[in-house]
Parts: structure tokens; C-alpha cells; sequence
């Protein structure tokens, strides 16, 4: 569905990627997982078009997607939970879900999409009338995750999801994001929790200061000694 | 009682009429700071240049067509403006932007002085809104009347769209978050325009009411009602739109006020006092709110 290959991003004389190569397949959860600095984030901002590309290319159904502008990607399917969750704090509830939903015209599907949203995170239903800035960071989320579906994504990337957030909290999160894959979205997930991360997707790449350093399934890779030591923080104790 | 009515009454008018003038202007300012954190140095340029489209239209044409083409053709200035001088400039220090601003202020004064050769141009009389109008006791013009009325109406109409239309959705959102107002499929450019596209109808507007208590425009007269709309914005908390309103009536109204009790020389220190002290005690004006840069 998605095939970012060889790419190339600068930030401002740095490397940020170096020639990173995946594959997303469609109905699939797919993690990207790596340190700060491993350049996650930027090959989700590249894709979605926020910052310039110097090589390689996007490909999203068969579409070469390179470098279009940001409302083209979002127009073709490509819908993303930023990190930080970035609602729009001085907008309410609904109009953020409203604001996701920007593109689209039809105003009855809209009103579906909304229903489709309230039925997922009732916590939402009833909060509509309220500011986005004074929900919890967990409801900010679950807005985020709103917000992003009323764009109807066939792909669905996330940053950070978990950022910031409560251990209770952060299951809900997961859980959503299992959830949102039943409902047969896509999803590309950067995470630093990689544990969760693994276990909930089917397939993970393992970034390295810009580039691709290992992949596999999320079993594969939790049990690869290697990412276990890095990543999971369950690697032998050395002395 | 009487007698002080009448001794008072006209500054008063004279005082709600021109805070209505500035408020008409401080919309501007105040949006295209809520949305760009840029203080739009030539929006005071704008206004006087409506003045003189209204000079040089009227020569030629009837008024039913030269006040309505005045307000598109100060609206297509304001739209170039952003696009030619700001624009390209989006991703640069906003000092670079606020310095190209005060670049395009002092390009429109001279384009006004090189045009008019520094004479004070005579200002159409403009039919009905000119008129005499008698008020109690005060006589007046219609503007006086008319401009507070406007102003009102044309805010609340302003209020309306930002907070119930989808593109009023778009520009409180894109005041916010750049970044991910793009993520949502908002073309941040074309917000921007709106935001100048109204700024200067309602500065053309303004103008209009302004000038028409005048005899006269030249490429400075803009300048002083500019700077105090300017300070209104500030006052009432720059970014806020209702703040803007409020102060300008609030700097009206004192202005005139002070004229009233005879202080006229003090009039215009007064309004830059008001700032000195907002700016000291409340830094963010009556209704701002404290305002996060913006990583």
C-alpha cells in the first residue's frame, strides 16, 4: 500500500534520512521504532509532505506521492495523529472532529463519520461542546485519533502516541490502535515504547540514525536479542 | 444641564463616530497578528491609499461606482501586498516579515507622494453620508451617525463568520497550529489572504467614513488614525478582535473627551500614555491572552 524507498531528508545540514527503505501493507499495523534522533518523525513528515525530500520516493497505491503538497497526500488517504496529539485547543471537541473532515463536502457522511466517532470514543460524545484544551491528555488523544478518522484515511500514521501519557492510559491507546485496524485503516506507527509497539504490530523496522538497520515481524524482532537489548531494556545486565 | 449637554454632546458623538473609524482599522491589525504574529506596518499605508483611490475614482466616475470600486481595488493592494512581500517570506525569522512590512509602508507613502506631489488632495463630498444631521443639540454629519452603526453591524457579521463558518474555522485553527492545520487539508496560503482581504475591505471601509469628515487626504493623513487604531489593537489585547473594537471605542471617546474638557494639544499624548501604562501594567491588553511563541 505504502513504499517509502531510499529516502533522503536534510535538516538543515544534517542527515536526518539517509536512504530509508519500507513497506506498508494494506490492513496491517506497521511500526517504525528507534531512538531519538533515529529520524521516525521525519519519514512521517516527509510522506505526509510537511518537509522537503532530497531523494527517494513515496509510493501510496501504485502513486508516486513525492513531495505533493501536504493537502494532495491528506486528499489521496493519508491521514496522520501528530505527536504531541497537536488538537486545536481553542477550537471544541466537535469542531476538531469537524476540522479532520475538512476536504471532504459531503455533508451527510460527514455527519455519519461523526457518529462512527462518537460510537468509538464515547468519552467524546460528551465532551463535544468543550474546548479542546481543557480534556485530559488521554481524551486529547482519543480527539486526535477522531480527528484523523473523520478524514475517512486508507492510511493512518501515528507519532508518539503514547507520549506523555499514564500506563493505564496508554493501553487504551493501543487498544484504539488495534481497533482502528479492524476497522480496516492502515496504520504506520512510530513508537518509543517498542514493547507495546511489537506486540501489537505485525510487522516492525528497526531505525538507526537515518537509516533502516533491521526488520521483521513483531514477533521476529521481539525476540531478536539485539532489539531486546536496545530497545526493550530486557538484555543481559553487563557488568 | 442642559447647557453642558450641549456643551458636550458633539465631542461625544465626534468620539464614538472616530472610535468606530478606528476600530474599522484595528480588525486588521489585530487579525493579521492573531493568524502571522506580524504587525502589518502598512496596514496604516492601506488606509490612506483607499483615500486617495477614492479621490482619483470620484474625478471620473459617479459615486455609486467609485466607493464600491475603491473598496475592491484597496482589497486587491491588500492581497498583493501579503502575496508579494510577505509570502515568500513565511518560513523566515519573523523579524525578516515585519521588516518587509515597514519596506511596504514606506513604498506606499512615497508611491502616495511621488503620485499626488505632496498636495493635499480635496476629498469627494459623498452624498447622504455628507449631509447635515441635527442631534438634540449637536448638528453633525450622517458619517457620525452612520459610522458607529456600520461598525457594529460589520464586526458582528465579522464574528459570526470566524466562529461559524468553515473557513472562520480554518483561520482560528491556522492561528493556532500551522503545521497541523496542514495535516487537515487547510491551505494555509489561502486563509492568509482571506485574513488580508478583509483587513483591508474594512480598512477601505474606514476610510471612506474617516476622510469624509475631512476636507482633504495627503500621504500622511493616514499615518496618525493608523497608528492609534494601532494602539487600540494593542490595548485591547492584540489578537483579540472584540478587544480591538472595545479599545478603539475606548480611545475615541477619550480623545474627544479630552478636547471636550480643553486639553486638545494633549489628545494624541493621551492615547500613547494609555499604551505606555497598558503596556506596563497588562502587557496583554484588556482581552489577550498570554501568548505562547510558537516553537
Amino acid at each position: 500500500m505504502l513504499e517509502v524507498k531510499g529516502l533522503k531528508v536534510n535538516y538543515g545540514g544534517i542527515k536526518a534520512l539517509d536512504g530509508v527503505s519500507f513497506k506498508v501493507e494494506q490492513g496491517q499495523i506497521v511500526t517504525l521504532i528507534g531512538a531519538n534522533g533515529a529520524g521516525k518523525s521525519t519519514a512521517l513528515r516527509a510522506i505526509s509532505g510537511l518537509v522537503p525530500v532530497q531523494g527517494g520516493s513515496v509510493i501510496f497505491m501504485g502513486e508516486d506521492i513525492t513531495g505533493k503538497d501536504t493537502q494532495k497526500i491528506v486528499e489521496k488517504g493519508i491521514a496522520m495523529v501528530p505527536e504531541g496529539r497537536r488538537v486545536f485547543p481553542n477550537l471544541t471537541v466537535l469542531e476538531n472532529l469537524k476540522i479532520g473532515a475538512y476536504l471532504r463536502n459531503d455533508n451527510d457522511g460527514i455527519l455519519q463519520s461523526t457518529q462512527y466517532v462518537y460510537d468509538m470514543f464515547p468519552r467524546l460524545k460528551e465532551r463535544l461542546w468543550q474546548m479542546a484544551g481543557t480534556l485530559s491528555g488521554g481524551e486529547q488523544q482519543m480527539l486526535a485519533v477522531g480527528r484523523a478518522l473523520m478524514a475517512r484515511p486508507k492510511l493512518m500514521m501515528m507519532d508518539e502516541p503514547s507520549l506523555g501519557l499514564a500506563p493505564l492510559v496508554v493501553r487504551d491507546i493501543f487498544a484504539i490502535i488495534r481497533r482502528v485496524a479492524q476497522e480496516g485503516i492502515t496504520v504506520l506507527l512510530i513508537e518509543q515504547n517498542a514493547n507495546a509497539a511489537l506486540r501489537a504490530a505485525q510487522y516492525g523496522y528497526v531505525l538507526e540514525v537515518g537509516h533502516v538497520v533491521l526488520e521483521g515481524t513483531g514477533e521476529e524482532l521481539l525476540a531478536n536479542p539485539q532489539v531486546r537489548d536496545a530497545y526493550l531494556g530486557q538484555g543481559k545486565k553487563r557488568h | 444641564m442642559q447647557e453642558f449637554i450641549t456643551a458636550n454632546l458633539p465631542y461625544l458623538l465626534g468620539g464614538i463616530s472616530v472610535g468606530g473609524q478606528y476600530a474599522l482599522i484595528a480588525v486588521g491589525y489585530t487579525m493579521v497578528y492573531g493568524i502571522l504574529r506580524l504587525i502589518n506596518f502598512a496596514h496604516g499605508d492601506i488606509f490612506t491609499v483607499a483615500g486617495f483611490f477614492m479621490v482619483y475614482l470620484n474625478a471620473t466616475m459617479p459615486v455609486a461606482v467609485s466607493l464600491p470600486l475603491t473598496i475592491l481595488l484597496i482589497i486587491a493592494l491588500g492581497f498583493s501586498v501579503e502575496r508579494v512581500a510577505y509570502k515568500p517570506l513565511r518560513n523566515a525569522p519573523r523579524m525578516s516579515v515585519m521588516i518587509s512590512a515597514i519596506g511596504v509602508s514606506y513604498l506606499l507613502q512615497n508611491l502616495m507622494w511621488y503620485v499626488t506631489g505632496g498636495l493635499a488632495k480635496q476629498y469627494p463630498t459623498i452624498p447622504w453620508i455628507s449631509s447635515s444631521i441635527t442631534i438634540y443639540t449637536a448638528t453633525t454629519k450622517m458619517v457620525t451617525l452612520v459610522t458607529p452603526i456600520l461598525t457594529i453591524v460589520l464586526v458582528a457579521l465579522l464574528v459570526q463568520l470566524i466562529n461559524h463558518t468553515k473557513i472562520g474555522m480554518a483561520m482560528r485553527a491556522v492561528s493556532k497550529d500551522f503545521e497541523t492545520a496542514r495535516l487537515m487539508g487547510i491551505k494555509i496560503d489561502r486563509v492568509i489572504s482571506a485574513t488580508f482581504i478583509i483587513g483591508s475591505a474594512l480598512a477601505g471601509i474606514g476610510s471612506i467614513l474617516y476622510f469624509s469628515n475631512y476636507t482633504a487626504v495627503t500621504p500622511t493623513a493616514g499615518a496618525m488614525p493608523g497608528l492609534k487604531a494601532f494602539v487600540a489593537a494593542v490595548f485591547g489585547g492584540i489578537g483579540s478582535i472584540p478587544g480591538a473594537v472595545i479599545g478603539a471605542f475606548i480611545i475615541g471617546i477619550s480623545e474627544n473627551i479630552i478636547k471636550a474638557v480643553g486639553l486638545t494639544t494633549f489628545s494624541d499624548a493621551f492615547t500613547f500614555a494609555l499604551l505606555i501604562v497598558v503596556l506596563i501594567f497588562k502587557p496583554t491588553g484588556l482581552f489577550g491572552e498570554a501568548v505562547n511563541e510558537k516553537v
